[in-house]
Formats: structure tokens, sequence, C-alpha cells
């Protein structure tokens, strides 16, 4: 079972040294009643496979597309769900919290420079 | 996220030592911060405010936002005693998302048979203790019964800085355990760290229930709101 922050940031890394195209997703923001806590990652892959969680399954698919578009520009972006937001409420937020995830790719160019 | 920031992040979780990760919002800037660092670090206040309260966070300074990704080691629980109480324990440390680490120098006792998929360390706790170490994101919990055993474990953990220490036995078995630490030149200060009858007063009586309301007690001292920072 693959449940903890430290398992999934180890996958981002495993993911990330096999070449894999990767982005991290965290939870930087909630309001309201959020179901995963500030911190909270999601790792997703170039093919959209992921692991962990940034709602307990309300936004993830949301989050993994923009994680695509992340992985192939390589520029973090920042999205924000809410029952404010029309889009949200379509992807499904219905707890009535908001969040902001932050989505940010990994970069394998610089591993040498450890540290 | 560069790859080697990635990487170092989690060796230092590895490691079981306390990190940050700082990422400027507006630039996507990132660095690393150790726990011996965060002294020297511009946002060195904020940084040990979130790290005390073991959660990542927004933080903004000088009008700019900051997210910082806190990584406290994960909490372990390091049980003397491969017995009744610790194999209904091992399940629900699981599902608790607690790492469990077993002591129990009775070969007989400490089997992988018994004890499937936990961390078993069949010798004796000074040994295996002096080698895992011991730390705040550390409970240790005596379940022997048998001095030569639990001792040795509860001499270790008073020396250490775990966030909970607890020792099964009744009052009088505990008050007995008491004068052997002091004449092991423990003060009451320090003994008074052990949380003996062990566990959440719920009427515990079948090893399971045991198990509950020590894990009870753990979590509500590592997570409740009186936590001291480790």
């Amino acid at each position: 079972m693959i449940s903890t922050d430290t398992d999934i940031l180890r996958a981002a890394e495993e993911w990330a040294r096999a070449g894999r195209g990767v982005a991290v997703a965290t939870v930087v923001e909630t309001w309201g009643s959020a179901p995963r806590p500030v911190g909270s990652h999601l790792v997703i892959d170039g093919e959209g496979n992921f692991l962990g969680s940034v709602s307990g399954g309300c936004v993830e698919g949301a989050v993994v597309s923009e994680a695509t578009d992340v992985i192939a520009d390589g520029k973090p972006r920042m999205l924000e769900f809410g029952v404010a937001d029309e889009t949200a409420w379509q992807v499904g937020l219905s707890c009535g919290g908001r969040i902001k995830v932050y989505v940010e790719p990994v970069r394998a160019g610089t591993l040498e420079a450890r540290g | 996220m560069d790859l080697s920031l990635l990487a170092a992040l989690n060796a230092e979780r590895q490691a079981r030592r306390a990190t940050i990760l700082v990422t400027e919002m507006a630039s996507g800037a990132q660095r690393l911060v150790r726990q011996s660092e965060i002294d020297a670090d511009p946002l060195a206040a904020q940084l040990d405010k979130q790290l005390r309260m073991g959660k990542s966070g927004m933080v903004e300074a000088e009008g700019t936002s900051f997210f910082l990704t806190v990584q406290a080691p994960h909490p372990r629980i390091v049980v003397t005693g491969a017995v009744h109480i610790s194999q209904a324990m091992a399940p629900m440390a699981k599902a608790l998302d607690l790492d469990l680490v077993i002591i129990d120098p009775r070969s007989a006792f400490a089997t992988p048979e018994r004890f499937p998929g936990v961390t078993l360390l069949p010798e004796w706790p000074d040994e295996a203790i002096s080698r895992i170490g011991l730390d705040g994101y550390t409970a240790f919990v005596a379940l022997t019964h048998d001095p030569k055993i639990d001792d040795p474990g509860l001499v270790s953990a008073l020396r250490s800085n775990c966030f909970y220490v607890g020792a099964l036995g009744s009052r009088k078995t505990h008050g007995k355990r008491l004068e052997r630490l002091v004449a092991a030149g423990f003060d009451e200060a320090a003994t008074a760290r052990i949380h003996a009858p062990i566990g959440l007063d719920i009427g515990a009586v079948s090893p399971a229930e045991i198990a509950l309301a020590i894990l009870a007690e753990i979590v509500s001292t590592l997570r409740g709101p009186r936590r001291k920072p480790a």
C-alpha cells in the first residue's frame, strides 16, 4: 500500500530516474472543509499514471490533466478548485471546500549537482 | 523541482532528519533547509514555527509568498516484547501508518511466523536500540513484563527524547520498576515521562483492546494540542 508522502516522493524520484516525465502536485492552501491537508502530494507521469492524493478523489482528474501540460512545457502552474468556481464544481469538489494546488515538473538534468 | 533536490529530500527523510523545502511561489525558486541550517536561514522564524507544528504551509515574508514543505521524520513505535499485545498491535499500527519495530531477545517469541511483515530484532534492547537509535519522532513501549528485557529499553528511552514512553504492568509492578530506575540514577522528572498504567483508560481487557488503548495514547501524544515540539 502506497499511502505516505515518503512513498509518493520516492516514487517520483524513481520515475524521474527511469527517464519518465514527472510532475509533483502539492496542496498549498485550503479553505473550509478540504479533504486533504496542506502539503499532500500527488505524483503524475507523462502517461497520466498517478500516486497519492490531493483531494480524496474530487479533483484528481483535473490535476492529472493539467500535470500532463506541466510535464510537456516544463512550467509550474497554480490550480485553484472550489465550489465558487463553475469548472471546479464540474470536476466535483462537492465537499464545500476550496483548495490551491501547485503543480511543478521534476527536472532531471541537474542530478550531478546533488545537495 | 530539480531531481537532485527531490533526491536530497528523500535521502534526508530516509535518515530520519527533519527537512524543509522552501518554494518561492512567484519565481518557483526552491531550496532545501536541513534542521541544522534553520537558524542561519533568512526565514528562520517561519521555518522554526512550521517545523514545530510539523505542518507544511504558506508563509509571507517581505511581501513574497513562500510555500514550506515540512518533512518531519515518519513516526515510529519501538516495542520490547514479541508478545500477544504486540501481535495485535502490528496490523493496527500498519493501518495507522505508524512504523513498528519489535525487539525481543527470546527468539522463540520473535519469529516471522508470529509477526508477518513486521521489523523484528531478536536481540537485547540496549544492543538493538544503540544501533537503530531513538529520536523525538519515536514512541517506546515496554511490553514483556520481564525487567531483564524491559528495563534496558526503558533506560535507553528515558535517555532519549522519545515523544512517548509507556510500560505495561500493574501499579505494583510499576512501583518496583520506578525503584529500579531511581536506583539506576533517574530522577522523578525522568520517570514521570513513563505512561503507566499504559494506554488510554478505555477498560481494555483483551490483547487487541490493550493494543488499541496504547496506540490511541500514542496518537493522542503525537497529534494532541499539548504536544511539545520534538
